[in-house]
Parts: structure tokens; sequence; C-alpha cells
């Protein structure tokens, strides 16, 4: 066992860890807070797999944006631990929560029936110029600037529409909060 | 009637509304502040120069002869507010030639400088002129006991001063002379 | 087993890490004391210049200027944090009081490793930077781990379950959500004029944007619009007077550090100095050229060791100018209103930064096109 797989195993826990912890913390700042660990595992692990700008983006935006918004919304309704009120709520988000898992579970175990536990690992090289010139087979590759190139060729399209949509959302909260102050004045 | 004139503020200029001609401007204030002259005193090292009357701690004089001047009137601890003065009074020997005429002087004088407040009224009142708010103002001690100030801390705080008129011996010389009143 | 030079590498990279930790603490170190220095003198007063060390602060002539400077004064203080009485009040919860400050503290210590602070001109000609990990993604990561540093002031704003930490707990990350924007955004002009056309090297490194203004114009010339705003958002991001909001001690008591003392204490105040070393290096290394001399001149020193310690005191020269600007503002401003705060942030700085973007789309594309074109 090298020291990659050791930081594998750490960094799993973390994450796998924090998840659960922050399913069961009865307050929600804990919660969120392990919510932000989980992630934190998460771009670990992504540096393990040597993508580095992934795990960059998976700090800068989920841990260090949305949970700060999250946790600035959570103090500032100043939410207590949860009461029995939402036993409701509970049920049905704990069903909801059970399938997802369990649909996990499927997936992963199908991915490693089908490909075993020791697939051969390939290493993919870090930048292909080739199909920058081209436009054409991108490879997968770590390079921020192939991430870029791919985002703006080959995945136009999604881009705009998630950005559309985006869109839409930003407007749509702010036609939602214009409203109430109208009906005050 | 006074006529309220309400002056119309002038709309800010572009400049002036980004702040940062204004910053700018601050920032040169600080800048040339930093090479100006300090006005920190090194205290312990560096005295700061006491003013003319200045009202330090009270202390007790004795005249160029080297004679105790206070009488213990008690008028002092009379007119203290914080009553922080405490006189036991006592007797001058009848057999003190250079004492002539005078009958009393303290045996103890107690100033309680936990409760002093400055004011200078003993000063003001002494008739002897024996008391004195002279230039002391760092005082501190460990307890209370410390702070009180007893006869032989007032006279070494306090030190001779000149006198102009040495009152008792004009007396006695008037008496020599036949006309003591 | 390990082999014998890999452990030399892995010794080597220790040392170094512990280099750069050693230096950039007591530099966060020294600039508290210059903050008091440069505040005394500001206002006519003289600053620490008592403290003093036996056998050291009595050698003749060094002595006595080391003494006025209070350049034992750091020393001093840190001992005082780690002296004093560790007092926990009742009412926090204890364990995330206890972690705040470690929070804190870590994203300050670990942006460091992508920081770099020299070059070094190999026999071969190879330009080797002095960087703990040369990450080609460099800026984003500083972004990405400083970002995580206002969790610090967050958890130590709440768990002391009292008021006024809370409210600067919520300050703190309101502030941090406002200014990251106008941040990122003031920055990818500098990437877009930093990357040539068809260069096959994403310029998102640190090294490439110093390298980048080598014998030409600094950035802070060429996009001074960018380097204001990236400046102002600094300002917000570390804290820092006119944006102290999280501690403003005049409404909030200390803040989010009001329920912590000693050595915790002493934690939160020196991350928040190491965040000022850090952001006065990113922006040296971004917008005032790095370890390259003055703009438009190359640089005097030879291409050896001397020119790479020359090029890495030349560096710490700009930082240090940069933390004695902050401190400089600190003293000159008066603090904003939170209002003000947040509606510099949204409604000036971020419009501000997109058309700033827009426009330098607009010529970079020009500029290429017609490059491309003679």
């Amino acid at each position: 066992m090298n020291i990659v797989d050791l930081l594998f195993y750490f960094f799993a826990t973390l994450t796998v860890g924090g998840a659960v912890l922050m399913v069961f913390s009865k307050h929600p700042v804990p919660a969120a807070l392990f919510m932000i660990t989980s992630l934190v595992g998460v771009a670990a692990l992504f540096v393990l797999l040597e993508a580095f700008f992934l795990a960059i983006l998976q700090v800068l935006v989920y841990a260090g944006a949305v949970m700060v918004l999250f946790l600035f919304i959570i103090m500032l309704l100043d939410v207590g631990p949860e009461g029995g009120k939402a036993s409701r709520i509970k049920v049905v988000s704990g069903l909801a929560g059970s399938v997802a898992a369990g649909l996990l579970v499927i997936l992963v175990l199908n991915f490693v029936l089908q490909t075993g536990f020791e697939s051969n690992r390939q290493i993919w090289p870090a930048i292909d110029e080739s199909s920058m010139v081209t436009g054409q087979n991108l490879v997968f590759s770590t390079a921020v600037k192939n991430f870029g190139f791919g985002l703006f060729t080959k995945y136009m399209l999604p881009l705009q529409v998630s950005g559309f949509l985006l869109l839409a959302a930003m407007v749509g909260v702010i036609i939602l909060s214009k409203k109430s102050v109208a009906e005050e004045s | 009637m006074a006529k309220t004139v309400v002056l119309e503020r002038k709309p800010l200029s572009l400049s002036e509304r980004t702040y940062l001609p204004q910053i700018v401007t601050g920032l040169k204030t600080t800048f040339s502040n930093l090479f100006k002259e300090k006005v920190t005193l090194q205290y312990p090292e560096e005295k700061p120069v006491i003013p003319q009357g200045y009202r330090g701690v009270p202390t007790l004089v004795k005249d160029p002869n080297g004679r105790e001047k206070c009488v213990s009137c008690q008028l002092c601890e009379f007119v203290c507010p914080p009553k922080a003065i405490r006189i036991t009074p006592g007797e001058v020997p009848e057999e003190d030639e250079s004492r002539e005429h005078v009958e009393k002087a303290p045996e103890d004088f107690e100033i309680n400088m936990l409760r002093c407040i400055y004011c200078g009224y003993c000063q003001e009142v002494c008739p002897e002129e024996a008391i004195f708010l002279q230039n002391e103002y760092s005082l501190s001690g460990y307890d209370r006991e410390e702070l009180i100030n007893h006869k032989e801390k007032l006279y070494e705080l306090g030190g001779t001063l000149p006198d102009q008129h040495y009152k008792w011996d004009k007396k006695r010389k008037a008496e020599l002379e036949g006309n003591s009143h | 087993m390990m082999d014998l030079e890999l452990l030399q590498v892995l010794l080597l990279k220790c040392l170094f890490a512990f280099l750069m930790v050693s230096v950039v603490m007591s530099m966060a170190g020294y600039s508290v004391l210059a903050e008091r220095k440069v505040s005394a003198w500001m206002q006519g007063r003289v600053g620490p210049n008592r403290t003093v060390l036996p056998l050291v602060g009595y050698v003749p002539l060094i002595g006595p200027l080391l003494r006025g400077l209070g350049m034992f004064q750091p020393l001093a203080d840190g001992l005082k944090f780690l002296f004093k009485e560790e007092i926990v009040p009742g009412h926090v919860n204890k364990i995330y009081y206890y972690l705040a400050p470690l929070v804190a503290l870590v994203p300050a210590l670990t942006t460091m490793t992508v920081l770099p602070f020299g070059e070094f001109v190999d026999s071969t000609g190879n330009k080797i930077p002095l960087i703990l990990a040369n990450l080609d993604v460099g800026v984003l990561f500083i972004f990405a781990v400083s970002s995580l540093g206002v969790y610090g002031i967050v958890l130590a704003g709440w768990s002391s379950n009292s008021k006024y930490p809370f409210l600067g707990g919520i300050r703190s990350s309101a502030q941090m959500i406002s200014y990251e924007l106008a941040m990122g955004l003031s920055l990818l002009p500098v990437f877009l004029w930093t990357s040539e056309p068809g260069s096959m090297v994403s310029s998102l490194s640190l090294v490439q944007i110093a390298n980048a203004q080598d014998s030409s114009a600094w950035l802070v010339l060429v996009q001074p619009l960018s380097a204001l705003i990236f400046l102002i958002a600094l300002f917000a991001e570390t804290n820092r007077l006119p944006f102290d909001m999280p501690e403003s001690e005049t409404d909030l008591v200390g803040g989010f550090h009001t329920e912590y003392g000693s050595f915790k204490f002493g934690i939160f105040f020196v991350a928040e100095y190491a965040h000022i070393v850090i952001g006065s290096a990113i922006f040296t290394l971004i917008f005032l050229g790095g370890w390259h001399f003055l703009p438009w001149i190359n640089d005097p020193w030879p291409t050896s060791w001397i020119g790479t310690l020359l090029g890495t005191g030349w560096f710490l020269a700009k930082t240090v100018f940069l933390i004695f600007f902050f401190i400089w503002i600190r003293w000159t401003l008066p603090r904003f209103r939170y209002d003000q705060v947040m509606s510099l942030g949204w409604t000036k700085l971020l419009p501000l930064s997109l058309a700033n973007l827009v426009f330098y789309v607009i010529l970079i594309t020009w500029l290429d096109q017609s490059a491309l074109n003679t």
C-alpha cells in the first residue's frame, strides 16, 4: 500500500463520514460544517486523481461560496435543532434518502462487477495538443485549457443551456423578491 | 427673529463620488504625519515641565531657619472637604528660645492621600503658610497604610520654602520693644 | 523501502516548507509590529520601544536601534499570548470553539504553498521558479483555500454563543460572498492578457503571470481598474479597515473573537496578518511584476544565485511596501457602515468589474486580430 492509497482511504473516510454525520446531526450548523468537510474530502479525492482544476472548483464554488451562503442563512434565521414537528417530512426524506442510497449502491456494484477491482489503470495525457487544433476527438485531460476548450466547442450547447437556466432562476428570484416590495407600497 | 438659511448642498462631481481623490488627500496627510516630530514624553526618563501654581501632593514646609511652621491650629483639618487631614496637636516646650510665643506644634500630622482631592483649600486657609501643594505628582503604594502621609514624610516632601514674614520673630521683637499688640 | 533520492527530495521539500512557514509567520509577526509603529508615527507617537532582549539588546549601536524600532516586541507579544491564562467561557460550544482558530489559521498557511517568490536559472538556461508546489491553477487554488478562511470566523462567531461574535460571523460571511465575485471577475482580464493566443500553457499560474511582466509593462499600468478592484476586494477579504466589519471594535466590541483569549486569540491575530502578507504577495505577483525589476527595464541582476537572491529581495521589498500600504490605509480611512459595504460590493464593484472584463475582452480580441493580420 503506497502513500496515495493511504491518502485515498483517509479522504474517502472523511467524505463518507462527513456525509453520514451531516445526515444524522440534529443541529443545522454542525450539519452544514460536516457537509463542508465532505465537500473538501471530495476535492481531495479529485486531487488524488490529478484533476486539480475540478478539485479547486469544488472548493471554490461549493465549500467556499455556496456553503458560506448556507451557513449565513442558517445563522441569520437562527434555525435551532429540529423538533418533533417535522416527522412527516422526516419520513419522506428518509424514504428518498434510502432510495438514493440504494441506487448508488447498485450503480457502484454494477461498475465494480463489470470492470473488476483491478482494472487496468490508464494514465491520461496531461494535455493533448492535437485535439485542440482539430477540435475533434477531445481527449480527457486535467489541464485547464482543455476544460475551456471542451466547454466552448463540444459542450457549447449544454453550457449555454445551463447558463440560461441559471439566468432564469436569477430572474425568478428577483421577481419573487420584488413582489413583496410592490405590495408594501 | 433669526432668519434660517438653508444651504443647498452642491451635487458631488464624478471624481468626488468615487472618493478616490479624497482618499489620496487623506493618505498624503497621514504620510506627512509620519515624519513629524513626536509628542510622546518618554516618561520615567523625561519628566514633564510642571507649570507654576501646580497643585501636587500637599506637604508641610519649614522656614529657612529650619523651624517647623505649623502651629497645629487645625484650620486645614476643618476646611478639608474630604476630611483627609488629621492632626494630633502637641506642645512646644517653653524653653525653646527660637520658638518663643509658639505654643503648639503638631505631634502628628496625617494626610490620607487616598482621600485628598488636591483642592488646595488647606494651603489657602493656613495662617502660618505651613502647608503647600507642591510639584510632587507621582505617588503610589502597596497598601492603604502606605498612602497615609505622616509628619516625617510630609516634611521630607515639603522641605524648606523661603519666608517673607517671619511672623513669630516679628512678634518676639515687638514684645522685646514693648508693643506686643 | 524508500530509496535515498526520494528521501532527499522529501527532506528538501520539508526544509523548504519549514522555511516558507517561518518566513511568512515572522513577516506576519513583524507586520503586527509595523502596524503599531506606523500607527504611532502617524499619530505623533513613538510606538513600542521598550522591549529588550538580554545580550543582543545591549550591543552598542545595534542594540539601542533595534530596541528603539521595537524589534523585540513581537517576541514579547507572542510569549504574552502563550503564557496568559486559558479562559473558556461557560456558554460556548466547546468543540467548535476550539476548532475555530485552527480553521482560521490553516487556510492562511496553506495558500503559501503555491506562492512563488523568485526564480532560479540553472546551467542549462531553464527557469526554475522558487515555489513549493507549481500548480497550473495557482491563483484559483489561493482563492479556493483562502475562501475557506471565512469558516474560522463564522465558526468562532457561532460557537461563542454570544451576540457580538455572532453578528461578526454573519457580517463576515455576507462580506466574503459579496467581494469574492468582484475579486474573481477583476482577475479574468489579467488571465486573458497574460495568455498569448495559441499558447499551450494556461496562465492561471502565478509564475506565468509574473513572468509575463518581465521587461514589459506591469499589469497595474495596463489594467489599473482591475488592480483597483482587486485591491479593494483584497481589503474586504482580509477584513482590513475600511472593511473590518467582522471585528469592528467600536460597534461589536471585538467581533468574532470577543470571547477568545490567550493563545486562541493569538492564532486569530496571526491568521489575520498572515492573510495580509499573502494578499500583498499575490498583488505583487499579479500586478507589480513579482520579482522583476521596474516596468520596461530588464532585470539588472546577473542570472546566477546572486540574481535569484536579489530578485527575491526585490519581491519581498514590494510585498513589504504593500503591507505598509495596508497599514497606511487603515490609519487613514474610517470604517464603512455595513450597508455601505454591501452596496459598494454589489452595486458598484460587481458591475464595474463586469464592464472592465467586457472592455478588455474586446480590446484583447482586437489586438490579437490585428496582430494576426499583420
